[in-house]
């Protein structure tokens, strides 16, 4: 079983995983795999709970009740299945700031490298980060996995134009961060 | 058989939870949970999230279209628009680019320990997707709305064969994955 403690495994292998799984869901659960929706569930019940049960009313809680559905629980498993992976091959490690890959040289993360140590510096970023791609995935109706797999693979023409812009925005941001 | 599965709440969203558990490991093994990775494949200089997605799309393609082909599936395509899919995937992608996670891996990296993920990214994550509920009415009617084409297929809209497509797709992506074969890192083992 020592490769249930391998650190990384195959692209390859990675991939096809991810493509049998996302043919799991479809047949036994009638559902494509996603995340971002249940972002909008999750934050829906906060409001509610402070707000009380009249933002259910809003157009968009219309559409996206704020309950727990199998998406909800979908972006659950994935923290817990990130923690099994993670403990299995010893890598489980509270970081505030990103690590490199191979700690056993002495490579520097990319964050490292250009922003140094300070963890507030690492929140605020992440943070505004997590904000503009709060927006752009329910602006755009779904994410890496809603559109860049899910949808990619039913040869949907709206996931494979979403993707293109993920992909083709973060270059050009990334280049302008840590290039430009 | 496979309505009754369905129409089974309890049992779906434990289904679910199973499903995200395997996702979950998948994303943590592939490397894809790691801010280094994503911003590397960003920069270019890291090819392991384009592998994993090209390689998960061409399995998910064939086996999606089997599927639909034998009754088992059905579709599920999100509407599209110029101004939904082309201005909130360039949203997306600043995003994409600033916080180092996308949905999915925010919550993988949140499972394997990083803070940042958890503390940063997930609270953002969460005020984005209200900012975006409460502008939603103004925004469907300004932007949403531009250039809509709605749920598609590329067979439709290329009026061609279904499998005719999918072969077409996966020789592309079979195309780009030898064409970045040689791209680092070239062992899976970094």
């Amino acid at each position: 079983m020592d490769w249930l403690a391998e650190p990384r495994w195959s692209p390859y292998i990675v991939g096809i995983g991810i493509g049998l799984l996302s043919c799991i869901a479809f047949l036994l659960s009638n559902r494509p795999i996603g995340c971002s929706s249940a972002f909008s569930r999750s934050i829906g019940m906060i409001e509610s709970l402070i707000r009380g049960k009249k933002i259910r009313k809003k157009p968009y809680y219309q559409k996206f009740p704020p309950v727990i559905d199998w998406e909800w629980m979908l972006v659950i498993g994935i923290v817990i299945g990130a923690f099994i992976s993670a403990k299995l091959s010893g890598t489980f490690a509270f970081q505030m700031i990103p690590e490199a890959l191979n700690r056993q040289s002495d490579s520097v993360s990319i964050w490292r490298e250009h922003f140094g140590n300070t963890p507030f510096l690492r929140w605020i970023t992440a943070f505004t980060g997590g904000i503009l791609m709060g927006i752009g995935s329910r602006w755009a109706g779904g994410c890496t996995s809603g559109h860049g797999i899910s949808g990619t693979l039913q040869l949907s023409v709206s996931s494979w134009l979403a993707v293109i812009c993920f992909f083709t925005g973060g270059a050009i941001t990334a280049y302008l961060i840590f290039l430009g | 058989m496979l309505e009754k599965i369905h129409s089974q709440k309890s049992l779906q969203l434990l289904l679910g939870l199973l499903i995200g558990i395997g996702f979950g490991f998948l994303l943590q093994k592939g490397g894809v949970t790691r801010y280094d990775v994503i911003i590397g494949q960003l920069l270019f200089k890291d090819w392991t999230v384009v592998r994993v997605m090209l390689t998960a799309v061409l399995t998910g393609t064939l086996g999606f279209h089997l599927l639909k082909t034998a009754n088992l599936a059905t579709f599920h395509l999100k509407p599209g628009s110029i101004g939904m899919s082309i201005i909130g995937g360039l949203i997306f992608g600043v995003g994409f680019a600033v916080l180092g996670y996308c949905p999915g891996t925010v919550a993988g990296a949140v499972g394997q320990g990083s803070l940042d993920a958890l503390f940063g990214g997930i609270t953002g994550i969460l005020i984005g997707a209200g900012l975006l509920a409460a502008w939603y009415p103004k925004l469907s009617r300004s932007i949403l709305e531009k250039g809509y084409f709605g749920e598609m297929t590329f067979p439709q809209l290329l009026h061609i064969n279904t499998w005719v497509c999918v072969a077409a797709a996966g020789l592309l992506i079979l195309g780009l994955l030898w064409f970045l074969r040689d791209l680092p890192p070239i062992s899976s083992h970094v």
